[in-house]
């Protein structure tokens, strides 16, 4: 990294830490939907940018870390940073699981990103036939009091929130850029580049390919657990199914797969200008269900056309700084 | 230095190998010849312990090793060049031999050996810094040897390395690999150009549906009329 580009990366840290005190609520809550999808992007970004291991099923971490926590917390009162363990622990054995299925039986590409739909979709089928967590008609935890703020519990108010998935997104963000760089990186590139040449020079890639997934998914079991607290509510139908797990890579992609800025990036464009789309539709008073949907659609259509790796690759070469 | 005794492969019910028994003693080139599919690359692939053998022992320095993950026989000093060459196309030449030192085995030398790598092909040495998807086939082809090396094997197996490449390539390519062998590598070389790789080994073994057929010295089996027929259309 440049000198230029830790300057653009100072000054996007100062914006985005005194963003609450100069915006109103409605740009908070949009932040921090940015925020959360730079996040689970990274996240994301770990599997398939880095070891290139095309993961379509990312919403089972988001939604087995959300469960775990708030399960805890609505049955027995357990706060948010203990459930955080039970819901890393669980993601990440699930990812490995996923992973050892696939990798130690030589199921890659599309196959494996179809395994990793099956089992984010039986999962959400799972999870509408557990009563003690709700069903499908949903787990609720009580709504936080905006206006006190009850750490213990992570209860607060909005600003809280955008404040921790703001240091969230910064952690992944910096553990994203030493991955890159150890051993473990270089490793992942080679298995990305030609995972036959990676065995050939004596990369173990199986346990290569095992971390990336546990890295991925325990990341992502942490956004699940924040998810819970934020949103208050959780249901299978919504945090399960497979158009979340589309939400959580669309930024990466548009962005930018294997940069580090690409799902940040991404996570902007994406919900600033959908959110943009729907506002601006209704101020004239229409209203089209699924255009957002639409809208991803069109836009995953114009960056593969013609930016094929991303906003940012080629946004950085602009302002020639490092990818 | 290799030593394989009564290999069986079988993809499915297929038989890939049969009974394959050869030696590769140190300090030598041994060739092994053969059409397509006759299980060439098959013999390569199941000694890097990339497929696991139905039967069959394979000892390097002694050790037994058919049974051990490819990772540990690359560090045991097994190198490969791989059929097609296989280099990481969006990384450096550079990048590209650096991933070849990561070997627990090779990374305290990795400094030292790129360097000799680099003296031993100039042509890398002026393209550090390019993508190696944009180098032609022969340095390519350098560039997969040099990478080879950088994990300081003792042996190195070649599969089909002229395949592809230019009759002047092929040229450059077999003499950097003599070159090699009279630094004392050991040298397992797998080719369809039976009469050069018949020339520069010392030991070869002709292969056909999976198992041994003839095997004699390099010279002998050029000049053999079953050999001449077979492969080389004389």
């Amino acid at each position: 990294m440049n000198r230029k580009a830790v300057l653009l990366l100072c000054i996007l840290g100062i914006f985005l830490l005194i963003l609450p005190k100069i915006t109103n609520a409605y740009v908070l809550s949009v932040a921090t939907l940015i925020l959360f999808f730079a996040y689970t992007g990274q996240a994301w970004n770990v599997m398939m940018g880095f070891a290139g291991q095309l993961s379509l099923g990312h919403s089972l971490y988001v939604g087995v870390g959300a469960y775990a926590a708030a399960g805890l917390f609505f049955h027995y009162g357990v706060g948010p940073w203990a459930g955080l363990w039970l819901a890393i622990v669980l993601c990440v054995l699930l990812g490995m699981l996923i992973g050892f299925l696939a990798f130690r039986f030589s199921i890659s590409g599309v196959y494996f990103a179809l395994l990793t739909i099956a089992f984010a979709e039986f999962t959400r089928i799972g999870f509408d036939h557990i009563d003690w967590l709700g069903g499908p008609g949903g787990l609720f935890i009580k709504v936080a009091q905006r206006d006190k703020m009850d750490l213990l519990n992570f209860r607060g108010p909005p600003a809280m929130y955008y404040y921790a998935i703001l240091a969230l997104a910064a952690g992944a963000f910096i553990l994203c850029f030493f991955l890159l760089r150890s051993r473990a990186g270089y490793y992942w590139q080679a298995i990305r580049e030609n995972e036959e040449a990676a065995q050939a020079l004596g990369i173990n890639v199986f346990r290569w390919k095992m971390l990336a997934v546990a890295i991925s998914s325990g990341l992502t079991a942490i956004a699940g657990v924040f998810y819970a607290f934020y949103y208050n509510n959780l249901f299978p139908e919504q945090i399960f199914h497979i158009s979340r797990s589309i939400e959580i890579i669309l930024g990466p992609i548009i962005g930018g797969v294997g940069t580090l800025f690409g799902p940040i990036l991404g996570a902007a464009v994406l919900t600033l200008l959908a959110d943009g789309i729907t506002e601006l539709l209704a101020a004239m008073g229409l209203e089209f269900p699924g255009i957002k949907q639409v809208f991803y659609g069109v836009v995953l259509l114009l960056v593969v056309m013609f930016l094929p790796h991303g906003i940012w690759p080629a946004l950085a070469k602009r302002l020639g700084v490092a990818r | 230095m290799l030593s394989i005794k009564n290999l069986d492969l079988f993809y499915g019910d297929a038989q890939a190998l049969d009974r394959v028994s050869l030696e590769v003693p140190a300090g030598e080139i041994v060739a092994i010849v053969g059409a397509n599919g006759a299980g060439k690359t098959s013999l390569i692939r199941t000694v890097a312990g990339i497929e696991k053998p139905r039967a069959g022992k394979i000892f390097f320095k002694r050790e037994a090793i058919e049974s051990l993950e490819s990772h540990v026989i690359c560090n045991l000093g097994i190198g490969q060049v791989a059929e097609g060459r296989q280099v990481f196309p969006t990384l450096s030449v550079e990048e590209n031999l650096e991933m070849g030192g990561l070997l627990p085995r090779a990374r305290a030398k990795a400094k030292q050996t790129m360097a000799e790598v680099y003296a031993m092909f100039p042509q890398l040495a002026e393209r550090q810094d390019q993508l190696a998807g944009t180098l032609s086939g022969g340095e390519q082809q350098m560039l997969a040897i040099g990478r080879c090396l950088m994990g300081n094997p003792e042996l190195i197996m070649f599969d089909e390395p002229s395949l592809g490449l230019a009759p002047l390539v092929v040229q450059e390519v077999l003499r950097a690999i003599r070159a090699l062998n009279e630094k004392g590598m050991t040298i397992l070389l797998v080719e369809q150009n039976v009469a050069v790789s018949l020339k520069i080994s010392n030991h070869a073994y002709v292969l056909e549906n999976g198992s041994i057929v003839m095997h004699g010295k390099g010279s002998d089996l050029l000049h053999d009329d079953r050999v001449r027929q077979a492969y080389m259309g004389l």
